[in-house]
C-alpha cells in the first residue's frame, strides 16, 4: 500500500549537478527562480528557457523521470494558463470573439508566459536539487548557509539536526506502518470499504500504535545521543564535510551573470530587437 | 482421519519480492508442504530463509507469485470466501506483536478482531474472556491500558487479540522471542492449551530448538526459500547430523547424544527430550552392566 512512496526523489547519478556543492546549488536555485519569474521580454524568456534546457541536460536525468515529476502539475498548469487566456483584458480588438468570451493578444502571451514559467520552475528545482542532491546533503547545506544566523541566537544546528533525523527515519516509519497495517488486517480490520467516515475511523488502529512507537523511538534516540555526549552544534565536526571546488564558483558566476543578463534583457522590447537586427543587416 | 484433508497445504508456492526490478528476491521457491489437522509444526530456518514470508501467505496478507495455498482443500485466493473469513479462520500472530495494541483497555483491544468479524456483543465478551484466560491475563489487567503493561503482558494481550477470533489454524512468528524462560513457558503453554481445546492446527516459527522439541510434533526446516527437511520430530532428529550440516541448531540434549554416538556409546540421535534421554542413558548403563 505504501511501498510506492519515496521521500525526496534523489536519483543516484554522476553528473556535474550531482557533484556540485549543495550550498552553491541552493544559491543558484534562488537565482534561477529570479530568472524564471523575472523574464518578461522575448529575449529574456529565451535565455531563461535555454538555461533550463542546459540544467536538464547537464543533470543526465532520464526524461521519463522528469515527466513523472511534472505530471501532477499538469492540471495547475492548464488552469493557470486558461485563467490568463480568458481573463486578461487587452487594448485593441480581441483576437477571438465568441458570445461573451474575448481572447486578446495579451492574454495569449500571458498564458504562454505563465505556462513556461511554471514548467521551468518545476523542472529547474527538480534537477537542481531534488533529483541530484541527497536529503542529508541538503540539510547540511541549509545549516551551513544559515549559520550566520547563529550569531542572532537562532538554533540553526538544532533545526538542521531535527530535519536530518526526520529524513533518516522516514523509511523506518513507512516500514513500521506497513507492519502495523498487516497486523491489524490479520485481525480482520477492513481499510478498503465503507464511506469516508468509516475509512478514517479504520485508520485509528494504525495511527495510535504508529504515534506510540514514534514517540518511544524518539526518546530512545535522545537517550542514545546523550549517552554519546551529544550537546548540540558547538565544536562538532562532521564526517562528511561540504566542499566547494573552483568549478562550483564558475558555475555560480555564470548563473549570476545570466540573472543580471535576464534583468537587463527585460528592458529591451521585442520591437527594439527587430530594429537592431534590421540595422545590422541593412 | 489418517488420510483426511490437511488443514493447510502449500502447493508449488513461490514468492518473488520486487518483481520486474533489478532487486528481485525469491523469498520462497517451490514450496510443497501439508499441515495435517490438529498437528503442531515447528518452522525453523535461518534469518532470511523465508519463514515470515510463509506466515504471511497463510492468511492471504501476501499473494503467492506462483502456486496455491489451500485451506481445508480450498484455494484461499479462489474468491469463494472473503478475506475476512479466511483471516478469521487462520489467526496470524506477527513477530513482536505488541505494536498492534491500540485501544483504551486491554479488553477492548482483544475485542477488536471478534468485532471486525461482526459477532454479537455477548459472544465477543465470552471470547475475550476465554482468550484472556488462555494467555494468563487477569481481570485486573483486562481493565488497564495496554500501554501500561509490562513487555510480557503486552505480548500476551496481543496474542489474546488473535486467539479471540478462535481460529482453526494458528500461525505464530516467534511468539516467545525476547522473553524470559518463565514468560516463554506461560505463552507457549497457553497456546498448547488452546490447541487442545479447539483442535486447532498450529504453525510455530521459533529459533529455540528446546521449545520446538517440547511443543511440536512436526518440523519444517527452510533454507534459502526451499524446504530442506520436513517430517515428524522422530524422523527429523534421527537425521540430527544432517541438521548440523545444514547449519541448523538441534536441542542441547540432542547435541549430547550426537557426541555419544561419535564415541560409539549410544547409537541413536533421535533424542530431544530429557525424559527420553534419561531412558536411553538407563538402557545403555543396563546393557553395559549385562555385558
Ligand atoms: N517486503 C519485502 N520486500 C523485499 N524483500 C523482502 C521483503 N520481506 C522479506 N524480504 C526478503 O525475503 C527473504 C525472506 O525473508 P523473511 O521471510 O522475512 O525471512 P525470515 O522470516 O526467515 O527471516 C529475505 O531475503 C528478505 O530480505
Ligand atoms: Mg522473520
Amino acid at each position: 500500500m505504501l511501498k510506492d512512496i519515496t521521500f525526496g526523489q534523489y536519483y543516484p547519478g554522476d553528473s556535474i549537478l550531482h557533484r556540485a556543492d549543495a550550498r552553491i546549488k541552493i544559491i543558484i536555485l534562488i537565482e534561477y527562480m529570479i530568472i524564471a519569474l523575472a523574464a518578461r521580454s522575448l529575449l529574456a524568456v529565451a535565455v531563461s528557457v535555454a538555461f533550463t534546457v542546459f540544467l536538464v541536460v547537464a543533470s543526465k536525468i532520464k526524461p521519463g523521470l522528469l515527466l513523472k515529476s511534472v505530471k501532477p502539475l499538469i492540471f495547475v498548469l492548464i488552469f493557470t494558463a486558461a485563467i490568463n487566456l480568458f481573463f486578461t483584458a487587452g487594448e485593441g480588438d480581441p483576437v477571438v470573439h465568441w458570445n461573451f468570451i474575448n481572447i486578446y493578444r495579451e492574454g495569449i502571451v500571458n498564458a504562454l508566459l505563465m505556462a513556461v514559467r511554471l514548467l521551468s520552475l518545476v523542472l529547474g528545482s527538480s534537477v537542481l536539487l531534488s533529483f541530484t542532491t541527497t536529503p542529508l546533503d541538503l540539510t547540511d547545506a541549509i545549516e551551513s548557509l544559515l549559520s550566520p544566523l547563529k550569531k542572532l541566537k537562532v538554533p540553526v544546528h538544532e533545526f538542521a539536526m531535527m530535519m536530518s533525523i526526520a529524513l533518516k527515519f522516514i523509511p523506518t516509519l513507512i516500514e513500521e506502518t506497513n507492519k502495523i497495517i498487516s497486523a491489524q488486517k490479520a485481525r480482520c480490520a477492513d481499510f478498503d470499504s465503507g464511506n469516508i467516515f468509516r475509512r478514517v475511523k479504520a485508520l485509528i488502529p494504525v495511527l495510535i500504535p504508529l504515534f506510540v512507537s514514534a514517540v518511544k523511538r524518539a526518546e530512545e534516540l535522545a537517550d542514545a545521543m546523550e549517552c554519546r555526549c551529544y550537546h548540540g552544534g558547538e565544536g562538532r565536526t562532521r564526517l562528511k564535510e561540504l566542499k566547494s571546488r573552483p568549478g562550483d564558483y564558475v558555475f555560480l558566476l555564470c548563473a549570476t551573470a545570466i540573472t543580471a543578463g535576464v534583468i537587463l534583457l527585460n528592458s529591451i522590447t521585442t520591437q527594439e530587437v527587430f530594429d537592431f537586427c534590421k540595422t545590422l543587416f541593412s | 482421519m489418517s488420510q483426511s484433508i490437511p488443514a493447510l497445504e502449500f502447493s508449488k508456492v513461490s514468492v518473488v519480492y520486487g518483481d520486474k526490478t533489478s532487486f528481485e528476491v525469491r523469498a520462497l521457491d517451490g514450496i510443497n508442504v501439508k499441515f495435517p489437522e490438529s498437528s503442531v509444526t515447528g518452522i525453523i530456518g535461518h534469518t532470511g530463509s523465508g519463514k515470515s514470508t510463509l506466515a504471511m501467505l497463510t492468511n492471504g496478507l501476501l499473494k503467492p507469485t506462483e502456486g496455491q495455498v489451500l485451506l481445508f482443500g480450498e484455494d484461499i485466493w479462489s474468491k469463494k470466501h472473503s478475506m475476512k473469513e479466511i483471516r478469521s479462520r487462520v489467526g496470524l500472530v506477527f513477530q513482536y506483536p505488541e505494536y498492534q495494541l491500540f485501544d483504551e483497555t486491554v479488553e477492548a483491544d482483544i475485542a477488536f478482531g471478534p468485532k471486525n468479524i461482526g459477532l454479537d456483543p455477548e459472544e465477543i465478551n465470552k471470547r475475550v474472556m476465554t482468550a484472556a484466560d488462555f494467555c494468563g491475563l487477569s481481570e485486573k489487567e483486562l481493565k488497564r491500558s495496554p500501554f501500561e503493561l509490562s513487555g510480557g503482558q503486552k505480548r500476551r494481550a496481543a496474542i489474546a487479540g488473535v486467539l479471540a477470533m478462535q481460529p482453526k489454524v494458528l500461525v505464530l512468528d516467534e511468539p516467545a522471542a525476547g522473553l524470559d524462560p518463565k514468560g516463554r513457558e506461560e505463552i507457549l503453554g497457553g497456546l498448547d492449551e488452546y490447541r487442545r481445546a479447539y483442535g486447532a492446527t498450529l504453525l510455530l516459527i521459533s529459533h529455540s530448538m528446546e521449545d520446538i522439541a517440547k511443543y511440536t510434533d512436526r518440523i519444517l526446516a527452510l533454507k534459502n526459500g526451499k524446504v530442506c527437511l520436513q517430517g515428524t520430530l522422530d524422523e527429523v532428529f534421527a537425521k540430527a547430523e544432517l541438521m548440523f550440516d545444514a547449519k541448523l541448531d538441534v536441542p542441547q540434549i540432542t547435541k549430547l547424544f550426537i557426541e555419544l554416538k561419535k564415541r560409539s556409546i549410544c547409537a541413536s540421535t533421535d533424542v530431544y527430550t530429557v525424559e527420553r534421554a534419561k531412558q536411553m542413558v538407563e538402557t545403555v548403563i543396563r546393557e553395559a552392566k549385562n555385558a
